[in-house]
């Protein structure tokens, strides 16, 4: 079996944030008790659109040790495959839905002295739900948290309210920004650095850190990508001997799982590895949009991650 | 009670013994008439009624005289227990998992009761009625990982993830073929299977990390892993080698029967929810040569197994001297018909031995 294991929810609250952003709190069906979990998992949502299931990624937010329900936050995406846009339009209070058990592909190193969060707006969710696991057990962290304005900054109110010292916000508009070299240069020895965001931010992140020679193992990053749409292709699976047609609005993953082929996966969003597929033959340009792969493996055209990664030409054959 | 205890003992007068029960759920390691190594990984959710397989953590007539002889490693060396600041965490977590999976699994055996953080834990075979206040240490005689597995038959490492390797930062180490816990303390998970022959070659130990690092919360991996052990010594530590290694040198025609002992590890996997770390509990399994020949498959198996072992590996296992002594033996119940596949003894399928 692919993937984490499911679990049967309810959807019991819905509260829009913002213009882009909506809350969603999930609890257990059948009346049980979730998971605990640990800050910055994920949890996998199976979305039935009509005959379409899509299966998003979204960070927990709530509190780890809340066994009661889970919170997650969507921000819309309108040009995005219609997965942000199913949460926001079409999931009701009351609706069942299934989720995966929770993934932590973005933990703490609990060794940290200190744990630094930067944040680039959605990208606050993991955050939250660390923040409070830090919390329960009196740990040092700080926010640095870059938001478009103040409308969209979702959290940053709460946050500021409960955390004022630890919280920093920093507003686009007002043409705030992080003053990311001098905020490294202050950090005590074993400090760890998490972002989430962006990719621009999370390079900017990562290499100016390389550059203040931080050590790599103390920067921390997370950056799902939801795959986006593109042309149609046609895949030969060979180990399933079937020709399979990925349609515009779908994932190469996903349209492998609708013709019955049980793909490997964990993140669907280019992170974790899990679907990393080798490429038998091929007559054309792949569009690498992972983070799994290397430069070089992209180059080779041995691999492919199937989850965000597309495929434009005459022939490609998978080992799967 | 459902489980009879046995009172014996693991050292000196070598009490220990199997029942005819314990005899018939022994792990078996082979699947076939020969063994190599491979990523022998399945999902450790439950087996057959009555099998070490069946619940999470496997509870036997040696629990109460296994944990005796824990206590008795632990007051002549303590650094057999070991936990690095930040996994304390994980030993909550451990703690957490073990109390829910026994009271659920053995009702009659343990008790657990939770009212928020208060909780009050009830083990019957060892006299344990504690209350204490979960993730506050000052409330338990120990840490939490010690606390709860001086209280559990097997080893356990508590390893921390990070940097997609796997780190063994925390652990309760008294049961081991031969490792050594305050040796490793630290180490990555390739650093601390270096001195392993021939598996590295075979990239076993590249694929079996991705799967460990990918095992998920609510679904537990599990393996088995075999040695040998003259003598039924559960603590078969590097630190005593001075006083167990010269034992393999006492074995004769006369007594291999009763003190050869072939030595199984359930190896079972869990990813631990709040500090996403790994457990890897390693549950010990010894049975004597002379049971093992009661199970007419597992006879003529065991004698082919060993005789076609490549010579790295009766090497690495520490038998290599012993093994012509064994085959000897051995080959007395090796009559040359086919065996069934599986590790399951068939007793009701199986011939009885022909010579």
């Amino acid at each position: 079996m692919s993937g984490a294991d499911k679990i049967a929810v309810t959807v019991t609250d819905i509260v829009p944030l913002n213009e882009l952003v909506t809350r969603f709190e999930f609890r257990r069906t059948d009346g049980g008790l979730l998971p605990t979990f640990s800050g910055g998992a994920h949890t996998v949502v199976e979305m039935r659109d009509g005959d379409i299931t899509r299966m998003n990624p979204y960070s927990l937010m709530s509190d780890p040790m809340d066994q009661t329900a889970y919170c997650i936050s969507v921000r819309r995406d309108d040009e995005g495959r219609g997965g942000s846009l199913f949460m926001h339009n079409k999931v009701a209070v009351g609706d069942e839905m299934v989720i995966s058990y929770p993934v932590n592909l973005f933990s703490l190193d609990l060794r940290a002295k200190k744990h630094l969060f930067l944040a680039g707006g959605i990208g606050i969710t993991p955050f939250m739900a660390q923040i409070k696991q830090l919390e329960r057990f009196n740990c040092r962290w700080e926010l640095h948290y870059a938001c478009r304005s103040k409308d969209l900054g979702s959290y940053a109110d709460e946050l500021s309210a409960h955390h004022p010292n630890e919280t920093h916000i920093y507003y686009d508009d007002q043409k705030q920004a992080i003053d990311l070299v001098n905020l490294l240069d202050g950090q005590p020895l074993g400090t760890h650095v998490y972002v989430c965001g962006p990719k621009g931010m999370i390079d900017w992140v990562r290499n100016t850190a390389k550059a203040e020679g931080w050590p790599r193992e103390a920067i921390h990053y997370e950056e799902f990508l939801a795959p986006k749409p593109g042309k149609p292709f046609e895949v030969k699976l060979a180990i399933s001997n079937k020709v399979i047609q990925v349609g515009e609005q779908e994932s190469l993953l996903e349209a492998m799982e609708r013709e019955g082929v049980d793909a490997p996966y964990l993140c669907r969003g280019g992170a974790c590895g899990q679907c990393e597929t080798r490429v038998i033959d091929y007559a054309g340009n792949f569009i690498h949009r992972d983070h799994w792969l290397d430069d070089a493996e992209h180059a080779s055209g041995e691999k492919i991650m199937p989850c965000v990664s597309r495929f434009e030409g005459k022939t490609l054959v998978l080992d799967r | 009670m459902t489980i009879q205890f046995n009172d014996e003992t693991f050292r000196d007068d070598y009490s220990f013994h199997n029942s005819e029960w314990a005899i018939k759920r022994f792990p078996f390691p082979f699947h076939e008439d020969s063994y190599m190594y491979s990523v022998n990984m399945e999902q450790h959710r439950g087996g057959p009624d009555g099998s070490v397989f069946e619940k999470r953590f496997d509870v036997d007539e040696h629990y109460v005289s296994e944990m005796k002889d824990r206590a008795l490693v632990l007051a002549d060396d303590p650094l057999r227990c070991q936990s690095l600041p930040h996994m304390t965490l994980a030993g909550w977590d451990l703690l957490e998992l073990i109390m829910v999976s026994k009271s659920e699994d053995y009702p009659d055996l343990f008790e657990l009761h939770r009212d928020g953080n208060a909780w009050r834990w009830i083990n019957k075979p060892l006299g344990i009625d504690h209350s204490f206040t979960f993730l506050d240490e000052a409330t338990l005689p120990y840490g939490p990982m010690e606390y709860i597995t001086r209280q559990a038959q097997g080893d356990f490492a508590v390893l921390d993830q990070r940097d997609d390797n796997l780190w063994m930062d925390a652990g309760m180490v008294t049961t081991q073929a031969d490792w050594s816990l305050d040796f490793d303390i630290g180490m990555n998970f390739f650093e601390w299977h270096a001195p392993v022959p021939l598996a590295h070659e075979k990239g076993i130990f590249v694929r079996a990390l991705k799967f460990l690092l990918n095992i998920q919360q609510g679904s537990p991996a599990r393996r088995l892993n075999w040695t040998m052990t003259v003598n039924p010594l559960l603590d078969t530590s590097p630190e005593n080698y001075h006083k167990w290694g010269i034992q393999k040198t006492t074995l004769t025609p006369e007594n291999i029967g009763a003190k050869q002992h072939l030595r199984v590890e359930l190896q079972t996997f869990f990813r631990l929810p709040r500090s996403n770390a790994l457990v890897f509990p390693i549950r010990c399994y010894l049975c004597s040569f002379q049971d093992l020949m009661t199970v007419p498959k597992w006879g003529r198996r065991l004698h082919r197994v060993i005789r076609d072992l490549p010579d790295e590996l009766a090497t690495y296992k520490g038998f290599i001297d012993n093994r012509p002594l064994m085959l000897d033996y051995l080959s007395k119940f090796d009559d040359g018909l086919p065996t069934s596949p599986g590790i399951w003894p068939d007793l009701d399928v199986e011939p009885a031995l022909q010579k």
